[in-house]
């Protein structure tokens, strides 16, 4: 069986693309392809024009952060500030440019407070943010979220979108894989649907968001907002509650 | 036999603070559920939820040391002077990740396992794994290895393993978290299918409130080791001050809210997008 079947796919710099799919869609093993844990058996994969069969783990994961589904799969340091200070010796960076790395991401993500606190005694949001920053210290130009929404409250998954937003306001490529669509919806990004180790739609959110056949089929539920604006004939469809309820106080 | 008749758990005034903590984890939580009852426990990250429900299996205080005080009555059984193998029997609990309770080379086995613990008769066993996969439409699976299945059918399995023990309250931690929405929607689905068919209670704690207000009696929302609010879902969600504790209505909810603020919702609030459309066809027309 394959897991991943003809997939094409081109993504460009300084773009955020959410990759969105059932379980077992393909998306985690797509992603495992970036960073060359996995190497094609047929097809290529370049990452910056250059294929990933011919790079090491080490190299792609320079340029390629990715952040697992499950935060505990990546933390295991005695405190916050030593996590961040991992990647960035194993990366080769000296003492001294490590720790002002680390002091940069820690404020810049707003966990400062947390620089001495064990990664396990966190909250599930704090870990999360915390994964995010250790990958974003030794500054990838690719950041790939493999379902950072999973187990997080609404508090958090608010702050992992502003994350994502400043990201992107820095020019870097950011890559989501969710099935939660409700959370990709205000983010407005090129989306791709998997199915069955297949790519079968590839878009802008307002139009394969509002495909509600494609989205059954894919196992995914489109957002309520999505729902609404197509029974009140509005197009396109409302990015936030607040237009909508606007809009509709008006008719 | 403590508390009423048709209650199947009561928390009264409980606090609890976990030795080398310095502040309560739990304050002053009352709250009761009926017996055949949905009640969904939501709150942010931190609001008490986890700490909660090991004072329901009685974990706390018997395992976890602390100060606690206040009372937990299961089904008429104090949980503070219970052991908790005797809790154990009342309370079937289910986890996030169902690969954390999934571990025998067979299906049937793994469903088999807890009655095979508590030492039930061979033949009784077999009638209640039967039962169990009956119920959750899995029979087909009976002899399959756990580890092929897909996660939706693995959450299945460990729901089938708790029912066989013939719970009195099953208590879902995140059942869905980790499933895809067509997956949790199903689960959701069959969470209330068994409380209808059983008239099993249910407690169940979940972030994605659109999910499953729609299938809860009950909605309980804490926030900072308090309850914060309970009642019936679509008064809890509709409450003023929601996003300060760190949850957020369905959008459909939200969006009723803003149009009565600005004065353009009469109606009673609806769950559903569909209910919500066909009530503002008729306010509108």
């Amino acid at each position: 069986m394959v897991a991943l079947d003809d997939v094409s796919l081109e993504v460009d710099k300084g773009e955020v693309l959410a990759i969105v799919g059932g379980n077992g869609a393909g998306k985690t093993t797509l992603l495992k392809h970036l960073n060359g844990l996995l190497k094609p058996t047929s097809g290529s994969v370049k990452v910056f024009g250059k294929e990933t069969k011919e790079q090491s783990v080490a190299e792609l994961s320079r340029k390629i952060g990715l952040v697992f589904q499950n935060s505990d799969h990546q933390l295991f340091s005695e405190t916050a500030e030593s996590e961040v200070l991992f990647g960035l010796k194993n990366f080769g960076f000296s003492e001294a440019d490590a720790v002002r790395r680390a002091g940069e991401v820690f404020s810049y993500f707003g966990l400062d407070s947390l620089r001495q606190r064990a990664p396990l005694t966190l909250s599930g949001g704090e870990k999360k943010r915390l994964c995010i920053a250790a990958v974003m210290a030794w500054n990838p130009e690719v950041l790939v979220l493999d379902e950072p929404t999973v187990g997080q409250d609404y508090l958090s998954k608010g702050r992992i979108l502003d994350t994502i937003r400043q990201l992107v306001a820095a020019e870097k490529t950011v890559l989501v894989v969710s099935h939660d669509l409700e959370f990709l919806w205000p983010l407005d990004a090129r989306t791709v649907v998997m199915m069955g180790g297949k790519v079968v739609a590839d878009g802008d959110s307002q139009t394969v968001f509002s495909d509600s056949p494609l989205l059954e089929g894919a196992g995914l539920k489109q957002p309520q907002l999505v729902t609404i604006s197509k029974l009140f004939g509005r197009s396109p469809s409302f990015r936030d509650v607040s237009d909508a309820a606007n809009w509709l106080s008006r008719r | 036999m403590v508390g009423a008749a048709d209650e199947i758990l009561r928390f009264e005034d409980l606090s609890f603070k976990y030795m080398g903590l310095d502040l309560p984890t739990l304050q002053n939580v009352n709250l009761s559920m009926r017996k055949g009852e949905i009640a969904v426990l939501a709150g942010a990250s931190g609001s008490g939820k986890t700490t909660l429900l090991r004072c329901i299996n009685g974990l706390i205080p018997h395992i976890y040391p602390g100060e606690y005080s206040g009372r937990v009555v299961v089904d008429g059984l104090v949980a503070q002077d219970t052991p908790t193998y005797e809790l154990a029997k009342k309370i079937g609990f289910l986890f996030q990740n169902p690969e954390n309770q999934i571990f025998m080379f067979t299906v049937e086995r793994d469903i088999a396992f807890g009655l095979e613990n508590l030492g039930v008769e061979r033949s009784e066993i077999a009638r209640r794994v039967d039962e169990s996969l009956k119920l959750l439409s899995i029979e087909d699976l009976r002899n399959r290895s756990p580890s092929e299945l897909s996660d939706g059918q693995k959450q299945r399995v460990a729901i089938a393993g708790a029912l066989a023990m013939g719970p009195e309250l099953l208590v879902l931690d995140e059942p869905t978290s980790l499933l895809d929405p067509r997956a949790a929607t199903d689960v959701v689905a069959l969470v209330k299918e068994l409380n209808a068919e059983l008239g099993l209670s249910v407690l169940l704690v979940e972030h994605r409130l659109e999910l499953v207000a729609p299938i809860a009696d009950q909605l309980i929302i804490m926030s900072g080791g308090r309850i914060w609010k309970s009642g019936p879902p679509v008064e809890v969600l509709a409450s003023e001050g929601i996003h300060e504790v760190g949850l957020s209505a369905p959008t459909v909810v939200e969006l009723q809210r803003q149009l009565r603020a600005l004065g353009r919702w009469p109606g009673k609030i609806d769950l559903s997008v569909d209910a919500f459309y066909s009530e503002a066809k008729e306010t509108w027309r």
